[in-house]
């Protein structure tokens, strides 16, 4: 049997290894879903993570495909530190999509740099007003966060559904649930290829929240309250105060992310745009042990996995749901290896320990 | 060795040559004692001595590295409690192991083996119960019971299974002088019958009067054992901590006290919560130059009055609570701190500090919003806050610790030096401190206490809330009692003594009162 | 068959996945465990069962794969929360992205295959009497053994023993432990078996509810049901009424659609999640209510020491 024996200090060792064990493990584990599924797994965990990283065109679909994760995952990874569960942040993209849409839609014609900038903001807005709901019924009637934000992700999915179909829908577009195509400044200006001013802002949001987490006031208050909220009370800090900051800091990047998506990456409004980013990111904010930089990273590397879906797909004829798959493995494997930073695993054969109920 | 007779049976009890460590620390160091039917045996040593170690093993809690015990002369393997109740050892333990929201008796059937109708299991819990003085309702919730009264449960728990061996674990810590007295007499009642009981404790003065037999431990290891009828209350504390300790010196209180630094008038506040303790109606004031000491049992409001003082929880009106003359009812930690006060919770890890964080950053916790300019424009001067703790840990004796170390891996004395330490570095116009000593060893302990006179005669106001009467007696200046969430008057400690501070506890504000 | 008759029997086979997800989960949150993995435990039970019937053609193979695969993905959640003692929430939510991704995968070959569904009960006479035959008499098995399970819950729960220890586990596990009782291994057995129900659950849907696969057709069900504990204090006779109040709720939906008020429909799809929402609200603001029924030691890692 197995106990753990709890460490003096958390092992400095681990917590920079334990993102790389739990790797080590997803990809054995990956390799025995392929071997399951009738494949090759050499050929398959080729195809997955080293075929996508050879061309130049593959790289740019990384980034694209991390940079909304890295946008996600660090506002939900300062949230997580402060216990804070925003589970819904794939609904606040959406609402931060919807909100940032306004402009391309309804007011076409102011279309320069400021409408762009406009249709940030507005993003942004979105999506932190999507995020304070939970945070409101939380502060106000202890409401379970976890539970109100998921609920909120269904509305919000419905919401955008009924949008596109509706007064959001394109009069020309052939009855289709889309809105109108955007352009001009309504669009993510590229800087190469795919890649768009999105990943500009992922970077900033990476070096602005570590900068907030370890050298401001703020971020030492959500390191507090993660760790002992009454002596976050004793330090004069508030858990209201910080619920609804963390919900709306990363409601608010959620926002962008979504407005970022579909304004640079589809290029219009409609009922799907995202899959499953603001679930995916908050594997990533794990993945990158709550850290900014571990966040970027991790981004990376769960990019990888849904370009190496996608590859596999065609190279091999290998489903394209073992991403998912394999994201969710992949969070198993982080929390169980994190256990090695405050504890020490030991193995005994049964013997006593625990005694027989009376 | 303690025993009454001449040529014995085999002793009830023996333990011999038990050792346990714990990582790199050695908890029990070849410990043995014996233990004789119709004895009381007390288990004396300091805060990390081994005392809760030894008998957790002679429990089944926990398995020690080398050594063996045994009973009536045979030796047993005790792998784990509910194995020491079939061998018929019980213990009651200093933090109770009971389930709040369920009853009396439901909390009762679960520590006794076997299932067994739930109506004789009442019967006999009221049988046992009274009969040994300490009457329990088997229907009551324990959520609604005194902290006395769930040790009661706790004492009876033990008892319905018979035991021949009872050990207790700082059974007085929660109890009222009289409450205490009510216990003895139940201990004794069952040693005449021919148990052994096992006593832990630091109180010297109750061990003198109630125990045969004292094994004193020093560092995990037996330091001797002897009858503790036969010594002194001083030569017990020296054998204990191994060196005179140093005695705290009170100068007499200066004959003119300046202005009230603490004024607090009919503060009222809720329960905040359905476990909490409301407060009703506290007046209490504190003047430059004086230490007031807050007596009282655990459970009697001591947080809820140390929350609303510091500002966790502000008053809900103006006019409650003055610190320095200005009103700070309605304020919180930080303005009541810039107003010229420091506090200095009960629970060190947790409260007072983060436990994962560096003496540091726990500097930052506590003064971050203080007006020293620790954070500017939200960034924090990481070079000052280290500096500071630096100066904390050198100046207070803090061993063991450096800036960087995380406030854990300090013992409890050395982290207690470093949090009063942290707040004594302001120099506070007022200290609020909760249970300065708890678990804190001998010689921290009398450094602390000298520090409290010490900022008081400088010029400042120190409030004290303890449940320790010896620390109390030793520091404080005027005494008030807190019970069930009122406050009593505060009156000089030259007018007070045990007795009287008991019969305040129990909730009787007179001298002539009910005894409950 | 008339309106109130037909709303009625949709109304219960509406209820009947919620309900079992949810009684499985209080006993497991009873227990001091929080999973938040139900929704993943359940979408798995839908494609397992699914796939079983599919494969074998006999539903009842698939209710049994059903449970079982439910059962089976819970076991790298007990063995995360209870012997590595990680943190709940981040488990239960790996949980289910875990239970949606691999559901996923398997089930890609059954999309549109046609479906095995479960017969329902036709006892002789009784399911012939007009209106109530139908109504109480004349469903799936699973319908019945959600009542069953329900009694059976809340005999265990607070009728044995074994409950009594059960929920003094989750009331205070360290007292729990000091008393002498297998923590680890109580909250094992509690979580295998909320793992079941909640693939059950999934095998009602798949087999009965809408006899087919569909991608994620637990449409956050599982989270529903999470919330179903909360609001029910963790009774089980209030999370019979409240997964019949939810189960109303989502029925209501189609109704009103169909009647034509004119209303979007994606406004009457959203009312379940909207319902949920309000329903945390009402029975969380009083914090006694909460405080005195929550057990105490949910969500907190256990660690002996040795």
């Amino acid at each position: 049997m197995i106990w753990l024996e709890k460490r003096p200090a958390p092992s400095r060792l681990w917590s920079v290894l334990s993102p790389f064990a739990a790797i080590g493990m997803a990809l054995v584990a990956g390799a025995a879903m392929f071997a399951v599924l009738g494949h090759d797994p050499a050929e398959a965990l080729y195809v997955y993570f080293l075929e996508p990283l050879t061309s130049a065109w593959s790289i740019e679909e990384l980034i694209v495909k991390a940079t909304p994760l890295a946008i996600i995952g660090v506002g939900l990874a300062m949230a997580y530190r402060a216990n804070v569960w925003n589970i819904g942040a794939e609904g606040q993209l959406v609402m931060g999509a919807v909100a940032g849409s306004v402009i391309p839609v309804l007011l076409p014609g102011w279309n320069d740099p400021t409408a762009l900038l406009a249709m940030l903001l507005l993003g942004a807005l979105g999506g932190a007003l999507w995020g304070w709901i939970p945070a409101f019924l939380k502060n106000r009637f202890n409401a379970n966060e976890i539970l109100t934000s998921l609920m909120l992700v269904y509305v919000a999915q419905l919401f955008l559904d009924w949008l596109v179909r509706g007064p959001f829908r394109d009069p020309g577009g052939f009855n289709f649930p889309k809105s109108v195509t955007f352009e001009g400044w309504h669009v993510m200006p590229a800087i190469s290829g795919r890649v768009h001013l999105g990943t500009i802002i992922a970077l900033l949001a990476v070096a602005a929240l570590w900068v907030v987490l370890n050298r401001m006031r703020y971020g030492f208050e959500v390191r507090v309250m993660g760790s002992a909220p009454r002596a976050g009370a004793f330090a004069g800090f508030s858990a209201a105060r910080v619920t609804s900051a963390s919900f709306l800091l990363s409601g608010a990047l959620a926002g962008l992310a979504g407005i970022g998506e579909v304004s640079g990456s589809i290029g219009q409004l409609q009922p799907s745009i995202s899959p499953g980013y603001g679930f995916t990111a908050i594997i990533a904010a794990f993945l990158g042990r709550l850290g900014p930089v571990g966040v970027l990273f991790a981004s990376l590397l769960l990019a990888l996995t849904y370009l190496g879906g996608e590859s596999a797909q065609l190279a091999l004829n290998i489903s394209g749901k073992t991403a998912q798959a394999f994201q969710g493995m992949l969070l198993f494997f982080i929390l169980a290896a994190d256990t090695l930073v405050n504890y020490r695993i030991h193995f005994r054969r049964p013997g006593a320990g625990e005694g027989s109920a009376p | 060795m303690g025993g009454r007779e001449g040529n014995t049976p085999p002793p009830l009890l023996e333990v011999r040559g038990i050792s346990k460590r714990f990582g790199g620390i050695t908890a029990n160091d070849r410990v043995s004692l014996t233990v004789r039917a119709g004895e009381i045996h007390a288990l004396l040593g300091e805060n990390g001595a081994g005392k809760s170690t030894l008998v957790k093993i002679i429990y089944g809690a926990l398995q020690p590295d080398s050594g063996e015990i045994l009973l009536d002369g045979h030796p047993v393997a005790i792998a784990s409690p509910a194995r020491a109740r079939e061998l018929g050892i019980g213990m009651v333990f200093q933090h109770f192991s009971l389930f709040e929201p369920f009853t009396v008796a439901e909390n009762i059937a679960l520590a006794v083996p076997g299932g067994g109708d739930m109506r004789e299991l009442s019967r006999r819990i009221r049988d046992v119960s009274a009969q040994y003085g300490l009457p329990l309702d088997p229907d009551v919730l324990v959520a609604d019971l005194s902290v006395g009264e769930r040790q009661r449960v706790e004492i009876v728990r033990c008892l319905l299974a018979d035991p021949r061996i009872i050990i207790l674990d700082e059974p007085t810590s929660v109890l009222t002088p009289q409450e205490a007295a009510r216990l003895f007499v139940t201990l004794r009642r069952l040693a005449e019958e021919g148990r052994a009981i096992v006593y832990i404790s630091h109180r010297l003065e109750e061990v003198r009067e109630l125990c045969h037999t004292a094994t004193i431990l020093r560092h995990g290891r037996v330091v001797e054992t002897l009858d503790p009828r036969r010594e002194t209350a001083g030569s017990l504390a020296r054998l204990m901590v191994g060196s005179d300790i140093h005695d705290v010196h009170a100068a007499p209180p200066p004959e003119m006290l300046g202005q009230p630094l603490l004024h607090v008038r009919d503060l009222t506040l809720p329960a905040s919560g359905p476990f909490g303790v409301a407060l009703y109606g506290i007046n209490l004031d504190v003047r430059a130059g004086e230490v007031v000491a807050i007596a009282g049992v655990a459970g009697n409001g001591q947080r809820e009055l140390f929350r609303a003082l510091s500002g966790e929880r502000p008053a809900q009106s103006r006019g409650v609570v003055f610190i320095c003359g200005r009103d700070v009812s309605l304020e919180g930690i930080n303005a009541r701190r810039r107003a010229g006060a420091a506090f200095a919770p009960e629970e060190r890890l947790g409260h007072a500090c983060v436990p994962l964080m560096s003496l540091t950053e726990n500097v930052v916790l506590a003064r971050h919003a203080t007006g020293e300019g620790l954070v500017r424009r939200g960034f924090i001067d990481r070079a000052g806050a280290r500096a500071t703790a630096a100066r904390i840990i050198e100046r207070n004796d803090v061993r063991g610790g450096s800036p960087d170390k995380p406030a854990q891996a300090l013992s409890g004395g050395n982290l207690q030096k470093f949090i009063m330490g942290r707040e004594l570095d302001r120099n506070p116009a007022l200290l609020v401190v909760n249970q300065p000593t708890w678990g804190v060893d001998a010689g921290a302990a009398a450094m602390i206490r000298q520090e409290l006179i010490d900022l008081a005669r400088a010029g400042s106001a120190v409030l004290v809330i303890s449940q320790d009467l010896d620390e109390i007696f030793e520091v404080a200046d005027r005494i008030a009692v807190i019970s069930r969430g009122e406050l009593s008057e505060a009156l000089p400690a030259s007018e007070l003594d045990r007795e009287r501070i008991g019969l305040l506890m129990a909730g009787a504000h007179e001298t002539a009162g009910g005894v409950a | 068959m008339n309106g109130l008759e037909a709303f009625l029997l949709t109304v219960i086979t509406a209820s009947t996945p919620l309900l079992l997800a949810a009684i499985g989960e209080l006993v497991v949150e009873r227990s001091g465990v929080l999973n938040l993995g139900v929704e993943g435990m359940m979408v798995m039970g839908a494609v397992s069962a699914f796939a079983a019937a599919y494969a074998t053609g006999n539903p009842w193979i698939g209710v049994v794969a059903g449970a079982a695969a439910g059962a089976l993905l819970s076991l790298p959640f007990a063995f995360l929360t209870q012997t590595l003692a990680t943190n709940q929430v981040a488990t239960g939510l790996a949980l289910t992205l875990l239970g949606l991704g691999l559901s996923g995968l398997l089930g890609e070959k059954f999309v549109g295959q046609p479906g095995v569904p479960l017969p329902k009960l036709d006892v002789p006479g009784l399911s012939d009497i007009p209106f109530l035959g139908p109504v109480l008499f004349g469903h799936d098995v699973l319908v019945y053994a959600s009542f069953a399970f329900t009694a059976g819950v809340m005999w265990f729960l607070f009728r044995t023993r074994a409950g009594l220890v059960l929920r003094a586990i989750g009331v205070n596990h360290t007292a729990a432990h000091a008393l002498g009782y297998p923590v680890v291994r109580v909250r094992y057995l509690a979580i295998l078996f909320g793992g079941a129900l909640a693939g059950l659950s999934g095998a009602y849907l798949s087999l009965s509810y809408t006899p087919q696969w569909i991608e994620n057709m637990t449409s956050g069900r599982g989270w529903i049901a999470l919330a179903l504990v909360v609001f029910a204090t963790w009774r089980p006779l209030r999370v019979l009424a409240g997964a019949y109040l939810f189960g109303a709720v989502w029925i209501l939906g189609l109704y009103v659609q169909a009647l034509g008020f004119g209303l979007p429909s994606q406004l009457l799809t959203a009312l379940p999640y909207i319902v949920t929402i309000v329903a945390l609200v009402v029975i969380s603001r009083n914090r006694t209510l909460t405080l005195t029924n929550t057990p105490a030691s949910i969500g907190i890692p256990f660690v002996p020491d040795r």
